[in-house]
């Protein structure tokens, strides 16, 4: 029987494995990327506890999480574009002074 | 029953997660973009499991089918060559993984400590369309409406951003 503990241990992981994604790689796309997956951990934590303590509050939550997620993304994307047609690169290392 | 799917779904999520972050065979982005999209579509199956419905499709829909493809799209856009050629460097990887396992330790041992059985299933709602559209319409009309003009601006900036001179 699978109860709330699971799945919180399930977004627990999946945290971390984003937490480790930003440490460790060093192009700005996958760093980008893990932090999706930290939102995604997120979502399962709140559509879980929303399921088991009978309450439709944390799917809304969800549902707006998605919404500005998806936005935020779109941002996040032009601003890399735009980096990258000044800069030339997208490895963080390379970008290491506030001049364009 | 239900368990099985749990645990084929939760093993599927974290394996294409890890996949996603440190994938030992290839360095290209675009395959840690296409796990990403397996990573999305095993968590729709998690919230099929906890009956949000709703949300699984609109996971689906919109993360896995909007989100990701401006990603990929991004991701060829740029021509990633030399990424696959860059070194990691072998500190990076031991600090970066402590810095992922502490955290995991310390969530992980904070749930195991406090572990309650899973119940049967009692009265539970279910994230049906009808019953969200109804919360969203009426309680959190509000946010909705915020969302909304939030993405008209997301939009402005987004053309802004990507003019060929930034005058």
């Amino acid at each position: 029987m699978t109860g709330l503990t699971h799945y919180l241990v399930v977004s627990a992981l999946l945290f971390s494995l984003g937490l480790l994604g930003i440490l460790l790689r060093r192009n700005l796309l996958l760093i980008y990327m893990s932090l999706e997956l930290m939102l995604n951990a997120a979502n399962l934590a709140l559509v879980a506890f929303s399921r088991f303590n009978q309450q439709l509050n944390g799917q809304v939550m969800v549902f707006f999480i998605i919404t500005v997620a998806a936005a935020e993304v779109a941002v996040g994307l032009a601003l890399i574009v735009a980096l990258f047609r000044k800069r030339q690169t997208v490895h963080v290392e390379d970008l290491n002074t506030m001049k364009l | 029953m239900q368990d099985a799917f749990f645990y084929l779904f939760s093993a599927l999520t974290l394996i294409c997660g890890f996949l996603v972050v440190a994938n030992p065979i290839s360095r290209n982005p675009v395959t840690s973009a296409l796990f990403l999209v397996l990573t999305i579509i095993s968590l729709a199956g998690l919230f099929v499991l906890l009956r949000a419905f709703f949300l699984a499709a609109v996971q689906i829909l919109i993360y896995a089918g909007a989100v990701m493809v401006l990603f990929l799209f991004v991701i060829m856009l740029l021509n990633l060559k030399d990424e696959e050629q860059r070194k990691i460097k072998r500190t990076s990887v031991i600090l970066g993984g402590i810095g992922g396992g502490a955290l995991a330790c310390l969530l992980v041992g904070t749930l195991a400590a406090n572990f309650s059985p899973g119940q049967p299933n009692l009265l539970m709602v279910e994230g049906s369309t009808m019953a969200l559209g109804k919360i969203l319409f009426t309680e959190y009309l509000l946010p909705f409406e915020i969302v909304s003009v939030l993405l008209l601006v997301a939009m402005v900036g987004v053309v802004l951003l990507s003019k060929k001179e930034l005058k």
